[in-house]
């Protein structure tokens, strides 16, 4: 294994020496030393930690969950590192950038989840499961349907989620450090394969805390860089990115992003509950001992991506007047408008524009660095759902299934999703992927985050109205995601969409718990007894922990 | 020395096998039920759980309402000649309110909850021996 990973080292270098070749007088103006510099530290440094976490990493325990031993502010740090991508990194700067305030509904979006999940989800997870969040689901429910369910919805959004990841690092990397396209999704592709097969959930962790702590300070340094050149006056700061934008003063207030009530209503529901609904976000509730460490985990989540939204506030309207305003145009395109690369490209620019080549090079480390973290935990979460849902539940039927083994199918599964992964980044490069983040948070809003809610807090759930309800919730987001504007509209370019929501969660959700209730109040079954019974142990394991696992020593 | 051991071994033999039990047995499960602890425990922290929840949830739906309907109440300057709009203030605020929010759930939680957690688990203890 320690071969793999230097060779893996060593197939880097050399492919940035031939990429370089290749990149230069292409893609990129000139080949960015710095960033390259940064970039190797950052690789060496994670497969080091990769190579460490192997010889930790024994049992399945230890493969999903660190083996529970991961502390409440570790595990908070690595949940901000997971949830704060690329996406919301480079774009809410970047939508920031474009259109000012409304840029700010989304990061408030993105993070009034967190209190909800803290008060309804987190102990519960920690306190019920083990390794997935089907473990909570299937508690008390028939394994075999409830299983399938959840690992369908768990390896739907994962695959989306990574689909966007993927396009995502491919292009920013093509930017920054001139290396083709489908090359820097393969690079993506090995270095997050690498992490999670040898290095399992410590490995993963550890590159999510050190992405978190990197990218908290670099953009810690470029907000105050900004805000040095105003005297640290916010009335100044805005009043010169009125002077500049196109738009004036209309960056300063809500503008067309939330235009109607439904959508608006609609947005808040799928990104708050969606979230919750997340596998490699719930997925992080059982690295910790128990349900005290897992409420201190959303806190520290809670604080870091908090200030981390404030800051990209504050980078957008910094942007505005030190990248778009820059003289003469140094950082726009042969048109004079938009950003070189793309507009996502605010951030990167003003790194540039506040701190140099350097700080450009750390910043543009710090984004490579963001995707492998967020595509780790994504490709985790759904090789664990191959394996510990599917091959160890739903499929074992019954039967005890060998830990090792299951490892092995984890293992596999994470090659497997890598490589998908991988060829969907190459078959999506052209495509409009900005529905398919929305169609990620929809299907987890209205899969995943019902039937998990509805099995912890409703005692008259039964197997029948959780699976029903749960498909109901999948495939109706799924079609209206279709045929709405995005998809029927813009992709398929149909006509008038069907459903003129972008984000359908409205609907979607709603249905999805009434089916769960009514087929499951429906159920006189014996199965639907059994499961009624169930409740009260179940509900005194969530409310006590009385029964759950402890932390393991490493 | 060996003495201390032996009873540690014990106890955490003792406390394996009490784990794994108190989920099958019946009565058990009864008897936490009637507990008081117990029950002040789960009334008391699902009732501040869902208080929290909607606090939040009206507030975030207030602000999204008010996008919708009337973006330019968020529009209005705070002062006149000045830039900044009644809007950054008070989404500043909504994600500083979040996160408030998790640390007096928090707060009361490793106090009063796991206080109230600490009684029941020694209540059963002792009930068991």
């Amino acid at each position: 294994m320690k071969k793999i990973l230097l060779l893996l080292s060593l197939l880097i270098v050399s492919a940035f020496a031939a990429g370089g070749d290749l990149g230069a007088g292409t893609k990129a103006d000139e080949l960015n030393v710095p960033a390259i510099v940064m970039f190797f530290l950052f690789v060496f440094g994670t497969l080091g930690i990769t190579y460490w976490a192997s010889k930790r990493t024994k049992s399945a325990s230890d493969f999903y969950t660190a083996g529970g031993g991961i502390t409440g502010t570790q595990n908070g740090t690595a949940i901000a590192g997971d949830y704060m991508s690329a996406a919301s990194f480079l774009g809410i700067t970047g939508a920031v950038y474009l259109n000012g305030y409304d840029g700010l509904i989304f990061s408030i979006g993105f993070l009034v989840g967190w209190p909800v999940i803290l008060f309804m989800i987190s102990e519960q997870l920690r306190n019920l499961g083990k390794y997935t969040f089907a473990d909570v689901t299937a508690y008390r429910l028939q394994q075999k349907p409830v299983r399938i369910l959840a690992a369908l919805g768990s390896i739907a959004v994962v695959i989306l989620y990574l689909i966007a990841q993927m396009v995502g690092s491919g292009k920013l990397i093509e930017i920054l450090f001139g290396l083709d396209y489908e090359f820097a999704v393969v690079l993506v592709g090995m270095l997050m394969i690498a992490y999670v097969a040898f290095g399992g959930m410590l490995a993963t962790t550890w590159v999510q805390i050190i992405k978190a702590i990197l990218l908290l300070s670099g953009t810690t340094f470029m907000s105050i860089m900004v805000m040095s050149q105003f005297g640290f006056s916010f009335d100044e700061l805005f009043r010169s990115a009125v002077e500049i934008h196109s738009k004036g003063e209309a960056i300063m207030s809500p503008g067309g992003l939330v235009s109607d009530p439904i959508s608006a209503i609609s947005l808040g529901i799928a990104l708050m509950f969606g979230t919750a609904g997340l596998p490699h976000i719930l997925m992080r509730f059982f690295t910790v001992a128990d349900a005290k460490e897992a409420r201190k985990s959303v806190f520290v989540a809670t604080g870091l991506i908090g200030y981390f939204y404030i800051l990209t506030f504050i980078m957008g309207f910094g942007a505005i007047v030190l990248v778009l305003g820059a003289e003469g145009g140094a950082y726009l395109a042969e048109d004079g408008v938009t950003l070189k690369g793309m507009n996502n490209m605010a951030a990167v620019w003003l790194a540039h524009a506040v701190g140099g080549d350097y700080f450009l090079g750390f910043i543009s480390a710090v984004a490579f660095a963001t995707i492998l973290a967020v595509v780790s935990g994504l490709t985790l979460a759904g090789a664990s759902a191959v394996s510990h849902d599917l091959y160890a539940n739903a499929f074992a039927n019954g039967k005890k299934v060998d830990e090792q083994k299951e490892m092995m199918v984890s293992k596999w599964a994470t090659v497997a999703i890598g490589v998908a992964a991988i060829l969907f980044g190459i078959a999506f490069e052209k495509q409009n992927i900005a529905f398919v983040v929305a169609l990620a948070f929809t299907i987890a809003a209205s899969a995943n985050f019902p039937v998990l809610f509805m099995s912890i807090f409703w005692k008259k759930l039964t197997t029948r109205g959780a699976v029903i309800g749960g498909y109901i919730g999948l495939i109706s987001a799924l079609i209206l995601v279709i045929l709405g504007p995005v998809v029927w509209t813009q992709i398929l370019g149909m006509g008038e969409a069907i459903v003129p929501y972008k984000f359908p969660a409205v609907f979607s959700v709603p249905l999805a718990f009434i089916s769960i209730w009514f087929f499951s109040i429906t159920d006189s079954s014996e199965d639907a007894t059994r499961c009624i019974e169930a409740f009260d142990a179940q509900d005194i394991r969530c409310q006590t922990g009385i029964g759950s696992d402890g932390a393991v020593d490493h | 020395m060996h003495y201390a051991m032996l009873v540690l071994f014990l106890t955490y033999t003792i406390r394996f096998i009490f784990k794994k039990e108190i989920i099958v047995d019946k009565t058990m499960v009864e008897k936490i039920q009637s507990n008081p602890s117990y029950q002040k425990l789960v009334s008391e922290r699902s009732s501040f759980a869902w208080k929290l929840t909607i606090t939040m949830l009206v507030v975030y739906y207030a602000f999204i309402l008010l996008i919708a309907f009337s973006p330019e109440t968020l529009g209005a300057k705070i002062v006149a000649g000045g830039m900044a709009t009644v809007g950054i203030p008070v989404g500043i605020a909504i994600i500083v309110f979040a996160f408030v929010l998790t640390g007096i759930y928090v707060g009361r939680a490793n106090s009063e909850f796991d206080g109230l957690l600490n009684q029941v688990k020694e209540d059963i203890a002792k009930d068991t021996k």
